[in-house]
């Protein structure tokens, strides 16, 4: 039991950044983009379509939206690549402009409601968990695949934007405190805690799915 | 060590990224609070869970459509000059 509970940590330390490919070619594409060739851009894209689609998806919860934020987002990068001055990855440049766009098309939809990243800073208290039950030892085995990617859709949905960009870019896109920080224009102590209350809330409200039954009927 | 204390440092305990004096704290405070472990184990679970959901994977035709679409953009991009973006 004991051992078990000191596994936690070194457990996380196997989840890593998600992005494929050496980091090192990176430079070399923008370079070449830069220079005019378009397929080293292309390859940029390729490279990074599908995180800048789940990012987007994950912001705007809706999936033409998203679309549309892919588009805009790489046109943007192609457009502005002189400007990159190559301080940071280009990969975090581009997260940058994503989170924006995403963030427009929010703003847009949500007019009556002003959407940013700053709009959801509570008092420290609020982290505190209210419902301490366990899980079942599988939780995620209790359900069909389209069962569960409804049920963290629906879940993380319930998050403010600013809490569910900062869990997606840090927990399922695999980016570095500092590289979240850099893409949202946050201060590290500012992502920290958002995270926290972020990975806070989303566990309290899937443990209305996953919690251990007491019956042990296993269903809800 | 408190319970409100070892939730401040979670985040730095998953991740990770405390020194070692923190973590054996931490470990001796989870030995003995079954609540924050529950916490903790549960938190890293809900990370796992979402980071292996494959949650908005983009289909391969719809992936094509779009980087055919963005670099048809980019063509005309550069055709009309920068400041057209």
């Amino acid at each position: 039991m004991l051992a078990a509970k000191y596994c936690i940590a070194e457990r996380m330390e196997t989840i890593q950044n998600k992005i494929e490919g050496p980091v090192t070619d990176e430079l070399t594409l923008v370079r070449a983009a830069k220079q005019g060739d378009d397929s080293a851009f292309e390859e940029l894209v390729r490279r990074y379509d599908r995180n800048v689609f789940r990012i987007a998806q994950h912001i705007t919860q809706n999936r033409e939206d998203a679309e549309d934020v892919v588009q805009e987002a790489f046109l943007k990068a192609y457009g502005n690549l002189q400007k990159f001055q190559e301080q940071s990855k280009f990969y975090t440049w581009l997260v940058r402009i994503a989170v924006n766009e995403a963030l427009m098309k929010l703003r847009r939809k949500k007019p009556e409601r002003t959407v940013s990243l700053d709009e959801d800073i509570k008092t420290e208290d609020d982290s505190l968990p209210r419902e301490i039950a366990d899980w079942s030892p599988n939780p995620e085995q209790q359900y069909t695949q389209a069962e569960l990617r409804e049920i963290l859709s629906k879940t993380i949905q319930g998050l403010p934007p600013g809490f569910r960009t900062v869990f997606v870019l840090r927990d399922v896109e695999g980016l570095s405190t500092e590289e979240t920080a850099a893409a949202l224009e946050l201060s590290v102590p500012a992502v920290k805690s958002r995270l926290l209350r972020a990975r806070l809330q989303l566990r309290e409200r899937l443990g209305r799915y996953f919690q251990k039954r007491e019956s042990g009927d296993g269903n809800q | 060590m408190k319970c409100s204390e070892f939730l401040h440092e979670l985040t730095n305990y998953l991740d990770g990224v405390i020194d070692q004096n923190t973590k054996i704290e931490l470990e001796n405070h989870l030995s003995w609070c079954h609540n924050c472990y529950v916490v903790c184990d549960t938190t890293k679970k809900t990370i796992e869970i979402y980071r292996d959901s494959q949650l908005y994977e983009l289909p391969e035709d719809l992936r094509s459509r779009l980087r055919s679409a963005i670099m048809t953009k980019c063509q005309q991009h550069k055709k009309r000059g920068p400041e057209s973006v």
